[in-house]
């Protein structure tokens, strides 16, 4: 069976693929699809519990929580993508330097990979956001910066058991420089797994970026994002229950998402499990 | 054994080196500084005024100068003095605010072996039942949920629906007046809806790990050995393969240290429980250079010990790997 007819039969990921896709739209229509304006204050509708009008009820500054939750979608696939994009980047080039070239160069990079990795990184993403403005731009690349660790690793393990086979020493014996090897010849073979990696890690940039924002220290209010709706929540949380309930199962639903789709490719691409 | 460990000690010099050196400089570089907040407070305040401020907390000097100066004071034990107001210093505030964020990741650790090591054995010993497929679930979804959501879920309704439980701090308005008992139960109500939380993340990961060991335990050629010698199913499961099973998770536990810390700052700063976490949060938002970097110091000197204990117990239980 090919690729394709793997992932077509398998449910979950189709299911996965499709609230992908789903989070896609809501985000390219968000002008279009969503009720009311995401900032447009009322005043006399504060705290207003779900109903007819607003669906998933209203914030403290009157403002449809629907609506905040559909431009806040835009936010989770931005940061989501630029950040996995950037630890991806981050992580194939380590990794395959590491792995192709092997010892000393490969002792630092993975020496430095377990610095990375014994390190209460949560802690060091909040400093470095705290001190830096809190921007979209800098949570996209402190969470980036701090992500790289398991792409390399995967990337290094790939590029060892790839870098003696015959095709490679074909490739070496007419004449093809490093980079062409390492780019052109060994790099799409890590591809799947790579690709397995980014969609996980995408799930995972979604999941910290909406805690910094509910902490207060990533996506600053007015901009809607669904950690700082959860925000509000928190400080309405006897009185106002759907502040805290609905953007918390948005993010979940996102995440398992990317985590079905994700395991989807895994399983499709897994020779072992073709039969 | 010891030489092995004598190595790994010296290398945690080198990375906590690095590690502090990191924080350092991007926190010194990064625009804003500590003393803009108490300007901004008095209206009367001149520059000369921050001009003194600046240079009574050493922040007019050269950045390597002023991290040469903090890394002379670590050296010997002295973790500076916080820059907020009571100016305190920061090892203080530390010590009396690190034993309640040890005892809750204690805790959450204890249930996460007590929860996630059944789960996993017994899904991956009834491969495809019931019992599995629907373990699958919970853990696939308590990979996605976000903590601080379902301690907001848990609040409002154990805290607030049905009033069962108090939703932050760590004593009632009464505690002074109760007896010791009544105290402890004081305590241990405070502490139930944040342990979960901390042990929650945990759990997935290592039920999933657990029953993935398990079965690939299961395969090996001792086990058909104790079958075939005619164990009964129950000593050839609990007793060989368990054993054999476990010992990875000693290496799982020591990395998960990092994420248990990490994670004492959102539920504890959405519990207010006055620990490590919290005042790391409080600290950052205020620009309190030295107790971020006396907290990130401990954070992962506390990170380095775990896994280094972590590793030499793996050493002690598993022969096959013992490093000579």
């Amino acid at each position: 069976m090919t690729f394709w007819e793997m992932f077509y039969k398998n449910k979950l990921a189709l299911t996965g693929c499709g609230i992908v896709i789903l989070l896609f739209a809501v985000s390219l229509l968000a002008p279009v699809i969503a009720p009311y304006d995401p900032g447009a204050i009322d005043l006399k509708n504060i705290l207003a519990p779900p109903s007819a009008e607003h669906w998933f009820g209203t914030d403290q500054l009157g403002r449809d929580v629907l609506s905040r939750m559909i431009w806040g979608a835009r936010i989770s696939l931005k940061v989501g993508f630029v950040a996995t994009g950037l630890a991806i980047l981050i992580g194939m080039i380590l990794g395959a330097v590491a792995g192709y070239y092997g010892g000393w160069i490969d002792a630092v990079i993975m020496r430095f990979v377990d610095i990375m990795l014994c390190f209460p990184t949560f802690f060091l993403i909040l400093a470095v956001i705290a001190f830096l403005e809190p921007s979209i731009w800098n949570i996209m690349i402190v969470i980036g910066l701090t992500g790289w660790m398991g792409v390399t690793r995967l990337v290094r393990a790939d590029f060892i058991s790839l870098r003696e086979r015959d095709f490679v020493r074909a490739a070496r014996s007419i004449g093809a420089n490093d980079a062409r090897i390492i780019f052109i010849h060994i790099l799409p073979n890590a591809l799947a797994s790579i690709l397995v990696t980014a969609t996980l890690g995408i799930a995972g940039a979604i999941l910290t970026e909406s805690a910094l924002s509910f902490l207060g220290i990533g996506v600053q209010p007015p901009t809607p994002s669904w950690g700082n709706i959860l925000t509000a929540g928190k400080d309405n949380i006897d009185i106002a229950w759907w502040l805290s309930l609905y953007p918390g199962l948005a993010i979940l639903i996102t995440v398992v998402g990317y985590n079905l789709l994700g395991e989807g490719i895994r399983d499709a691409s897994d020779p072992r499990l073709k039969r | 054994m010891s030489a092995y460990l004598i190595k790994r000690i010296l290398f945690m010099i080198p990375l906590l080196l690095g590690i502090t050196i990191i924080c350092f400089f991007v926190m010194h570089l990064a625009p804003g500084k500590p003393t803009d907040l108490q300007i901004q407070m008095n209206p009367k305040a001149s520059t000369e005024m921050k001009e003194r401020l600046m240079s009574m907390y050493e922040l007019d000097k050269p950045i390597h100068v002023q991290y040469w100066s903090w890394l002379k004071k670590i050296g010997r034990g002295d973790l500076g003095t916080s820059f907020s107001s009571d100016h305190r210093p920061v090892s203080d505030k530390i010590r009396e605010r690190l034993p309640i964020t040890i005892l809750i990741n204690l805790l959450s650790l204890i249930i996460i072996i007590a929860v996630a090591v059944p789960i996993g054995v017994l899904s991956a010993v009834h491969q495809d039942s019931l019992f599995d497929k629907v373990t699958a679930v919970f853990v696939f979804i308590g990979f996605a949920v976000p903590t601080f959501w379902l301690a907001l879920l848990m609040m409002i309704f154990f805290g607030i629906q049905l009033g069962w439980l108090p939703i932050s701090g760590l004593r009632s308005l009464n505690y002074e007046y109760l007896s010791t008992w009544g105290q402890l139960l004081d305590l241990a109500k405070h502490l139930i809806l944040p342990v979960f939380i901390s042990a929650f993340g945990g759990l997935a990961g290592l039920s999933r790990y657990m029953r993935a060991n398990m079965l690939e335990v299961i395969r090996q050629d001792y086990i058909l050995t104790a079958r075939a010698k005619g164990l009964s199913e129950r000593q050839v499961i609990y007793k060989h393969a368990l054993r054999n099973a476990l010992l990875p998770v000693i290496t799982i536990l020591g990395l998960s240290i990092p994420g248990l810390i990490g994670g004492s700052v959102i539920f504890e700063t959405i519990f207010a429980i006055p620990g490590m976490g919290q005042l790391f949060y409080m600290s950052v938002l205020a620009r309190d250079y030295p107790t971020v970097m006396g907290i990130l110091l401990i954070g992962a000197v506390l990170t380095l010990v775990g896994n280094l204990i972590a590793d030499a117990s793996y050493a002690v239980a598993d022969p096959r790997i013992r490093i000579s």
